[in-house]
């Protein structure tokens, strides 16, 4: 039986590794700066002396920091209507979701359905093709859910990839399980909230992150559907706020009490201060999301 | 009254009622994805915003000849064209760089560095287009950063005008998905270099192949199936790609090249009020994406069954 770190640990030490190993952190240290600075600077530059990071002073540390622009930005008209929209749809959009991808995905897989393939590939194939842009704007407003908070909801219940993935897994999931609760006379419905559920919570946690993501990060929904100002999330202010778009009512004021101060908020302050206020959320998340999906991958590929 | 039918006719309620539980599900599928197919009706009328569809006049398939009739729509829907297969071929470019960058991270020795270095790099992935718009507006815009420090050493003709020039769109716009996604994307690479077989690495470091021999010989062929897998899905989403990014992106100056299919479409219906030619269009679009989807799925099950038997 040869020597595994023998093997492995063959190379260590030489040249070719030392500087195969040096131009590797180069380039891949390199490029996670590129990734981070970004968001290193959002943090920074709004923490910072307004004046400084208009004038391009702020690049690698905070300077006079202070909390203002957080402070300023909640006179912002609306803000914290537009904050509570983009929670409530994140939460309810993703809770509801889950629980109704979960329950297709259970019935689809009771294969004594009737026509189970044939409705399992009706379902299936709305993947592969789209009625379009304007097709779905007269769709919506025909079921009447034009400028009303249900259209964050309703419309993004079940996706369809993620109710694929829910079934195989539960697919995966020992049949003996459901079985002795069935011979104990429980139903469909008790069966699924009671066994099913429970057992599937990886997976439904995966999905509810990404779902979850991709709500609060959605600005195209409340672009198409909705002109009512208190029904704006905070991405699509934002996207306002990038363009400049200004009509009465989308026109973004606010009241700063002492607008001279050195740490009065500017044009700048406001667009990123909003930024960081819409990403900060995904910062907060992002280490769960990590947890769940990237560590399990990372682990498995270590060597030795 | 279930209890008295015999046990087949017991069985066959059983098995419908199954489907009616699983009814309200298939009612929201049909009621967002095969309903609105009504509104393909809309590219046979020369529908005017206002009025009902029942007010207009019927004119065949006279939206789908203007199309490409017309001079200027057909320029326009070339040119749209144009910029979607462009944006994708520059794409394709860079697609061996998810799997390149996988395999020579995973050479690292240091699991710390490794970890890091996914952490950061998958971020992006998560935010919108629209943040990442303001992002690299505050870096790369007119009174950005970058362009502040420029003017301040001096070089005033470096001013960088990524965002508002016409110049480079393409290749600025592949390179703005690339920084978002490389990480993301490399992730499943991770997965499948994590499934091969740590004998065949030893066997053939026993035998003296050195790092480059192994990852030419060993993770590079095991590793061509799932690249090729995508690279036949994403032949698929060809004529997609969402409007988000250049919805956020696009503007007066960079209009010509940024504008991509889906904008157009978005465009010429929302923006405006040619809501025929913009469902024609839509039309267009859908059939030849189920077709070229069709394509992709058949050649990637078969590019599957071969290498998994």
């Amino acid at each position: 039986m040869t020597n595994r770190s023998a093997i492995y640990n063959k190379n260590k030490g030489t040249w070719e590794d030392k500087s195969f190993h040096l131009v590797v952190y180069l380039i891949f240290g390199a490029f996670t700066l590129l990734c981070a600075y970004p968001f290193y600077y959002l943090l920074i530059g709004t923490l910072s002396n307004t004046q400084l990071v208009d004038m391009g002073k702020v690049i690698l540390w905070p300077v006079d920091i202070h909390l203002n622009n957080y402070v300023e930005i909640f006179k912002v008209q609306n803000l914290g209507t537009t904050a509570f929209v983009s929670v409530l749809r994140t939460v309810a959009g993703t809770g509801t979701s889950i629980l109704a991808t979960a329950y297709m995905a259970y019935f689809f897989t009771k294969e004594n359905m009737w026509a189970r393939k044939f409705w399992y590939r009706f379902t299936v194939v709305t993947m592969y093709f789209s009625a379009g842009l304007i097709p779905g704007y007269l769709n919506i407003k025909m079921l009447g859910l034009m400028n009303n908070f249900w259209v964050y909801i309703i419309p993004a219940l079940i996706s369809v990839f993620n109710m694929i993935l829910v079934k195989t897994s539960i697919e995966a999931m020992p049949a003996e399980l459901e079985e002795s609760a069935h011979l104990d006379g429980a139903g469909y419905m008790r069966r699924f909230v009671q066994i099913v559920l429970p057992l599937q919570k990886p997976i439904l946690a995966t999905i509810a992150l990404f779902t979850a993501v991709t709500h609060w990060n959605d600005f195209f929904t409340t672009m198409l559907y909705i002109t009512d100002t208190k029904l704006y999330t905070l991405q699509f202010l934002l996207y306002e706020l990038l363009n400049h778009i200004q009509t009465a009512s989308q026109q973004i004021e606010y009241e700063s009490s002492n607008q001279l101060a050195a740490n009065a908020i500017t044009p700048t302050g406001i667009r990123l201060t909003l930024t960081a206020v819409v990403t900060i959320p995904i910062l907060v998340v992002y280490p769960f999301i990590q947890r769940f999906f990237v560590q399990g991958i990372m682990v498995g590929a270590v060597k030795g | 009254m279930e209890a008295n039918l015999p046990v087949r006719k017991q069985k066959r309620w059983n098995d419908f009622k199954l489907f009616l539980y699983v009814l309200p599900a298939i009612i929201i599928i049909f009621l967002f994805n095969y309903l609105p197919l009504w509104g393909w009706s809309f590219a046979f009328f020369q529908y005017k915003p206002g009025r009902a569809l029942l007010d207009s006049q019927f004119v065949g398939w006279d939206n789908f000849k203007v199309l490409f009739g017309n001079v200027v729509m057909r320029n326009n829907l070339f040119r749209v064209l144009g910029n979607t297969f462009g944006i994708h071929m520059l794409g394709y470019l860079f697609a061996p760089l998810p799997m390149l960058f996988a395999i020579f991270l995973n050479e690292v020795r240091s699991t710390r560095f490794k970890k890091f270095v996914q952490t950061m790099t998958t971020l992006p992935h998560f935010i919108s287009w629209v943040i990442l718009f303001s992002l690299a507006t505050s870096l790369f815009g007119s009174t950005g950063l970058i362009n502040i420090l420029f003017k301040e050493m001096g070089a005033e003709s470096q001013v960088i005008t990524m965002l508002t020039t016409d110049k480079h769109v393409w290749i600025t716009q592949v390179f703005l998905q690339n920084w978002k996604n490389l990480g993301w994307s490399a992730i499943i690479y991770f997965a499948a270099i994590a499934g091969i077989d740590q004998q065949l690495y030893e066997s053939a470091m026993v035998d003296g192949a050195g790092r480059w021999r192994r990852i030419w010989h060993i993770t590079i062929p095991l590793l061509m199936p799932t690249f090729f897998v995508l690279l036949v899905l994403s032949i698929g989403n060809f004529l997609n790609t969402g409007v988000d990014q250049y919805l956020a992106f696009g503007n007066a100056l960079n209009k010509q090249y940024i504008e991509v299919l889906d904008l157009y479409v978005y465009n010429l219906g929302v923006g405006s009020g040619q809501i025929s030619f913009s469902v024609a269009v839509g039309v267009m679009k859908s059939l030849v994406a189920f077709v070229l989807f069709y394509i992709a799925n058949t050649i990637s099950k078969r590019v599957r069954g071969e290498s998994v038997f």
